[in-house]
């Protein structure tokens, strides 16, 4: 048998700290989320100073989850890299065309209610998890 | 394309969690090259022919070469 002199600290370490450093971004930037929208609508309704700081320390934790992610999907190797991007082409081809027919849909009183931006990020959260279950299995 | 990872792995007695290790990939990855589900990059093709000590034509085979070398015999 021929011995490998591997580091166990290789390649799946490091997928596991931009794993941990991605949920920690993603959270944060969740809570000051909801803390800009609840807090201004509950507990500080009239100041709009801290209605823009919440907002801007949002943003701040959002760009920190953009560079978390950015950095998680480099360090993701070839054939996940691959199945990322199948992913988020039929995320983004979706939001694209299902986005406008959508808005179209407002715009022209087809649909009774307002179009919502909500509902659009959850369509694309939703055809992106459904994109990485495929290229899973795909390449099972 | 075909290739003769698992062959070459199993000669060595490694598991699939070292020899993606050794490549600094996933062993999902190497479990789909194994299978023939998924090509790797050149330069992994290269990493691995230096870590078995073999030339790229040793591990990797292209399917449209080999029917051709079929068909000459």
């Amino acid at each position: 048998m021929s011995t490998l002199n591997s580091d166990s600290g290789g390649w799946a370490a490091r997928h596991k700290k931009n794993v941990v450093l991605l949920g920690f971004w993603t959270g944060a930037w969740v809570v000051t989320l909801a803390v800009a929208v609840f807090g201004s609508l509950l507990v500080w309704s009239d100041s709009k100073v801290l209605t823009s700081i919440a907002i801007l320390v949002n943003v701040a934790a959002g760009a920190g989850m953009i560079v978390a992610n950015k950095n998680h999907l480099r360090g993701l190797d070839e054939m996940q890299q691959k199945i990322q991007l199948d992913a988020m082409a039929l995320a983004l081809g979706v939001a694209l065309v299902a986005g406008l027919a959508y808005s179209t849909s407002d715009i022209t009183n087809l649909i009774g209610f307002d179009a919502e931006f909500s509902h659009l990020v959850f369509l694309i959260c939703l055809t992106y998890g459904v994109g990485i279950i495929f290229g899973r299995r795909k390449y099972q | 394309m075909k290739n003769r990872l698992k062959v070459l792995r199993a000669e060595r007695d490694w598991t699939q969690a070292q020899l993606a290790s050794e490549l600094d990939v996933s062993r999902q990855t190497v479990n789909a090259i194994e299978k023939g589900k998924f090509d790797p990059s050149l330069p992994l093709a290269f990493k691995a022919a230096r870590l078995f000590g073999l030339s790229i034509e040793d591990i990797f085979q292209d399917e449209a070469d080999i029917q051709t070398r079929l068909r000459i015999d």
